[in-house]
């Protein structure tokens, strides 16, 4: 179970301070699939980088499975089973997608058979990838794929997806969800993932929508979505003008 | 040969050889020869001209054999200047493994320097590792500096693999490859410095013959205080490709040059240049550190797939 308390983060800006967050406090608990959404810039990876330690809270605490967290660092939280895709995947010269995976799994030496079960997941061929570099030769749908296929192959307790579907093309985002559908479906594992896709909204049991710092509503899909998209209309003078004129 | 722990673990190193070669071989220690043999296709035979080194000999369509040629220094103080040829016959293929390892536990200096010089012959294919490797605790110094010139013939090729692995004070590489029509040169340079150490790399690559390509890829790492300067030029002389890719990883108070350099002498040829030197990305050491791995795993593993 993760639970967050009276989080907050803020960061300097000339002489004061601004805040990012502002005293989110959440339980999530063990093998849920929560969705993160809201405007661009309203603190979802802020609260997500602050659960993998990539961010330090300015104050309040973390506890994960019982244990309070909020002073380690990130690689002691990854070894107690919290993992975290990024939105924007780095590349490495000379690591080779086996490579990823290897260090992601870690053992020795992951197997083929394995590789390709997760790169499959993400609607990659093993026999295509296994030995490339993540490198700038890779397109950024690709690296992203990726980089979703190293979090499985981490069989990590917490999964932490940013935007997974950014980048990412219609038919491998459908075999996307169908994987986030198929680990909730056979509990393996808790899954928070940040993203703006009706589709992976609707596979939540929960949607948390973070705005302005702030956790604004809470609720299922189905009672988040007309509320999502109420505010699109409603927070922009323009487009209610529009919308109005029809 | 091969009688001490240390003799195996430098030779290991350099050459990746666990006992006895197969194939040719020769293996010099300490300026002296350690072991030698010669075998139907390929010759090795010390050289006749006063200089110190040897000529090998690959008669023509050898393919699949391996030629072993290391060189160990295990005693402080050992200086030297060799010069070995390669002559290598029309349709060969052929892989042949040099280096050079040193072993300095005393204070004076350790020195090798090599020329080699291979010929290569119509349509043969060559494949030649380099790696250089220094250890001991001594105060003096462990210094290697190589010379490599290879002419290719039409439709020759060579691959051309060079590591500097650790532990060398001083190092400067020349080389220099001329290729005829429809011949092909890749280059792979790896490099790492740390310390106070300094290396040097000059490489040229002629493009003389039409049809010729050229390829160089040069990664290296410099840490702590230690300085790289690298001068890849690639010359076009006919109707031909080349492509300069320098990449380095700077770390510490270190200092690294890259000055790449195309000349075209012909309007049908096409070089590129590409380089760049920075650190280590904050972001890569942030994923691998969400995989479990400390800052310092993070970095190795960084550092080692680098010059994989």
């Amino acid at each position: 179970m993760l639970e967050l308390k009276s989080i907050s983060y803020s960061v300097r800006e000339g002489d004061g301070e601004l805040g990012i967050l502002n005293d989110i406090s959440l339980t999530i608990p063990d093998h849920r699939l929560v969705v993160f959404t809201g405007p661009n810039g309203g603190g979802k990876t802020t609260l997500a980088k602050i659960i993998m330690g990539l961010a330090t809270p300015t104050a309040g605490q973390i506890f994960w499975n019982g244990q309070d967290i909020t002073g380690l660092g990130i690689t002691e939280r990854a070894r107690l089973g919290i993992s975290y895709g990024f939105q924007q995947p780095p590349r490495f010269k000379g690591l080779t997608v086996r490579d990823l995976l290897t260090l992601a799994h870690g053992e020795e030496k992951l197997s083929k058979d394995k590789c390709c079960q997760y790169l499959t997941r993400v609607g990659l061929c093993a026999n295509d990838y296994l030995d490339r570099e993540v490198d700038v030769s890779l397109s950024g749908g690709e690296v992203k794929r990726i980089e979703i296929a190293s979090i499985l192959a981490r069989n990590a307790q917490l999964m932490i997806f940013d935007e997974p579907e950014a980048g990412i093309d219609l038919w491998s985002f459908a075999r996307l969800t169908e994987t986030f559908e198929q680990i909730h479906a056979a509990g393996n594992g808790t899954m928070i993932i940040i993203s703006h896709q009706e589709r992976i909204i609707s596979l939540a049991d929960e949607v948390i929508v973070v705005g302005d710092g702030a956790i604004r509503h809470r609720g299922t899909a189905s009672e988040i979505l007309p509320q999502i998209l109420a505010d699109t209309l409603g927070g922009c003078p323009v487009l209610t003008k529009e919308a109005n004129a029809l | 040969m091969m009688d001490t722990e240390i003799d195996r673990a430098l030779l290991e190193k350099i050459a990746d050889l666990i006992g006895k070669p197969v194939g040719a071989f020769n293996i010099r220690k300490d300026s002296g020869c350690d072991g030698r043999q010669s075998t139907e296709h390929i010759e090795i035979t010390s050289k006749t001209d006063g200089k110190s080194g040897i000529d090998i000999r690959v008669k023509d369509g050898t393919v699949g054999e391996t030629c072993h040629i290391p060189v160990i220094i295990t005693k402080s103080g050992v200086e030297e200047m060799v010069y070995n040829d390669f002559y290598i016959g029309e349709n060969c293929n052929v892989d042949i493994v040099a280096g050079c390892g040193i072993h300095n536990c005393g204070d004076q200096t350790s020195r090798h320097d090599g020329v080699h010089t291979f010929h290569v012959g119509k349509n043969s294919r060559v494949k030649y590792t380099e790696k250089h490797y220094g250890e001991g605790d001594g105060k003096g110094g462990r210094i290697m500096n190589p010379e490599t010139v290879v002419y290719l013939e039409e439709g020759a090729s060579i691959q051309m693999e060079t590591v500097q692995i650790r532990g060398i004070d001083s190092t400067k590489r020349n080389t220099k490859i001329v290729c005829g029509k429809g011949a092909e040169a890749i280059v792979t340079e790896r490099l790492l410095t740390h310390g106070e150490q300094v290396a040097e790399s000059d490489m040229e690559i002629v493009l003389d013959g039409e049809g010729s390509k050229g390829r160089v890829i040069s990664r290296s790492v410099a840490q702590d205080r230690s300085s790289q300067v690298f001068y890849p030029r690639m010359v076009g002389n006919a109707q031909c490709f080349g492509h300069v890719q320098c990449d380095s990883i700077i770390m510490g108070d270190a200092k690294i040059k890259s000055i790449p350099a195309i000349t075209a002498n012909c309007t049908e040829a096409q070089l590129v240049h590409e380089a760049a030197i920075g650190k280590i990305a904050g972001d890569q050491l942030l994923k691998l550190e969400t995989l479990g791995l400390t800052e310092e795993e993070a970095e190795d593993c960084i550092l080692k797939g680098f010059l994989a």
